[in-house]
């Protein structure tokens, strides 16, 4: 099906007209539309309200874009706290959709949408896809999970409005995923980064490169990946490998994405007002510094949300990006401070020994990280599977490769870090978000 | 004189050794010499057998990681002195052993096989040759 927003020979996606609105009216329409949402919340939700009363700041306070500093955060616990339906904004009737967090811990987190709601989603999805050039002549196959997890039926509703062909498949069942892959000529692919290598990988054993396939696009995201990563998937899947980047408390997927430069993640700054803040302090951070982001939906009806905290670790890029979106840029998000890990005092990202590690030749992505107590000293042990090419037949060879790994690691991430080769195919596969981190030292 | 090795990552852990062996076993495939290097947290296994080829795919659709390795395999008489001459022969050349190991072959012709993987095989072999040293393939290792 060809429509009118993605003719080959139109220059853009009109969907995508408001990532190229001039920067003084994007600030004007982001003030108006924060006021809104302030308002929105304090007669709404008795949360917001009491946290604004309790700082006496009112909705008519908001005069600037800077005053968004004086309303107080929101972070995950706010969600959790009320449960499961104590931040609706409207009554439960114009509710059309709700949406949960896998809530690992205790009660998940609920998230919901009216029928407004639903159609921001549809539009920032539309044009996260028309960033990562998919278009109606495109097979998408979604191969995030469907269901609570607001992946699956987010890329689904976007990709279905783009007018794409949509292979509902969901995560997992690695081997339909490659023979419909193969037979159905899948051009576009959703996924978390982690289960595509297990795709690739599993392809590659039923004799299938994937870089023959027309596959030329995956959308990664639900999980944090670095730069090294990507060129691994790039080289190893011949296609072009985007992030997008999305939070349920937010929305989903679809808050911000990669373009062709694939230099920084384009936030729909119209409906997710993006901040970044000194993670300690609070402080509202200038564009151009790292620390953490803060969003504010602008539209949001259901559940909005005021300086909601992501733990996510970035900068708003301050160039102009050569894709000619005005829309400002985050830098690819390779660390959560959720993520953190403390190992003898020294703050280390799981992000920066994947990154060390899969600058060693030969090293597969494949990795588990553990963390243990030795006399009382923590250990950090990473275990990576080894595979045929890197793999030499004398003793020298192997430990040579350990020792490289070892020593790339501890330059990076300045702690000491055992390495266990381990046998191909023994670290368990993801068929979603990878767990990558055991820490095993507070078990006895 | 050169013949194919394989050889396989093994984690230290029980019971490794055993199912590639009788993996190998399933298969049909026969073991003609096989040495073990061992460190604390793993080993490589080194094995020639009788089909390497045939050996290589089982093993690999078993998930093994196979490697194969082209090493130098002669014979020498099975008597006391038989390993000194050849070791002689690679002292006065530039060729480095890598590793070897050695075992009693056919004792109809009492001989012994030695297994040698060098730096630089080629060159070894030619040099082994020369020194008149002679080979044997896989097969007549044991017949």
């Amino acid at each position: 099906m060809s429509t009118y927003w993605n003719d080959k020979n139109s220059p853009m996606n009109p969907v995508s007209a408001p990532d190229f609105l001039p920067t003084e009216q994007m600030r004007e329409l982001q003030l108006y539309r924060l006021q809104g949402v302030v308002k929105h919340c304090y007669d709404n939700v008795e949360f917001f309200k009491n946290r604004l009363d309790e700082k006496s700041i009112a909705p008519d306070d908001i005069k600037t874009l800077g005053d968004i500093a004086k309303l107080p955060f929101a972070v995950k616990t706010d969600l959790r706290d009320n449960y499961p339906f104590g931040l609706f904004a409207v009554p439960m009737n114009d509710i059309v959709r709700l949406h949960a967090s896998s809530g690992t811990t205790g009660k998940p987190i609920v998230v919901a949408y009216t029928e407004e709601d639903m159609k921001v989603w549809v539009n920032v999805m539309v044009r996260s896809l028309a960033a990562c050039g998919v278009s109606s002549e495109d097979i998408l196959q979604n191969a995030y999970g469907y269901g609570l997890f607001t992946g699956g039926l987010g890329l689904h509703c976007g990709a279905e409005a783009l007018g794409a062909t949509v292979i509902p498949i969901s995560g997992g069942n690695t081997n339909k995923q490659i023979m419909l892959m193969k037979d159905f000529g899948s051009t576009v692919i959703s996924v978390t980064p982690s289960y595509f290598l297990h795709v690739v990988e599993v392809a590659s054993e039923m004799g299938i490169s994937i870089k023959d396939l027309p596959l030329r696009v995956g959308i990664f995201g639900a999980e944090p990946w670095t730069f090294e990563m990507r060129a691994r998937i790039e080289e190893q899947a011949g296609i072009k490998a985007y992030d997008i980047y999305g939070l349920s408390e937010i929305i989903g997927p679809g808050v911000g994405v990669e373009c062709s430069a694939q230099n920084g993640l384009h936030i729909f700054e119209d409906h997710f007002y993006p901040e970044i803040i000194n993670p300690d302090t609070g402080e509202v951070l200038p564009d151009g510094t790292e620390g953490e982001l803060v969003l504010t939906t602008l539209t949001k009806q259901a559940i909005p949300m005021i300086r909601y905290r992501t733990r996510d670790i970035t900068k708003i890029m301050t160039e102009k990006c050569e894709c000619g979106r005005t829309i400002r840029r985050i830098e690819k998000i390779s660390t959560r401070s959720d993520d953190m890990m403390i190992i003898r005092g020294v703050n280390v990202f799981p992000s920066q020994i994947e990154a060390a590690l899969l600058t060693i030749e030969g090293t597969l992505p494949h990795y588990m990280i553990y963390l243990t107590k030795e006399h009382d000293l923590d250990c950090l042990e990473v275990k990576v599977e080894i595979n045929s090419t890197q793999f030499g037949d004398t003793v020298s060879a192997i430990e040579g490769l350990k020792f490289r790994i070892a020593e790339s690691i501890k330059s990076v991430v300045g702690v000491s870090v055992k390495v266990t080769l381990v046998e191909p195919k023994t670290i368990e596969r993801s068929q979603g978000k990878a767990k990558r981190v055991i820490d095993l030292r507070n078990t006895k | 004189m050169k013949i194919q090795q394989l050889s396989l990552f093994i984690e230290n852990k029980p019971g490794h050794l055993g199912s590639i062996c009788a993996d190998l076993d399933r298969y049909g495939i026969n073991i003609l010499a096989l040495s073990l290097a061992d460190t604390t947290s793993f080993g490589i296994l080194r094995l020639i057998v009788d089909d390497w080829k045939k050996a290589k795919k089982s093993l690999e659709a078993d998930g093994h990681v196979v490697n194969v390795t082209e090493v130098v395999a002669i014979e020498v008489p099975n008597h006391p002195g038989g390993l000194v001459k050849v070791l002689d022969a690679i002292e006065n050349s530039e060729i480095n052993i890598e590793y070897m190991y050695a075992f009693a072959g056919n004792p109809e012709l009492n001989t012994a096989a030695l297994i040698f993987r060098f730096d630089k095989s080629d060159a070894a072999v030619k040099m082994l040759s020369n020194a008149g040293i002679s080979g044997v393939d896989a097969v007549s290792i044991f017949n």
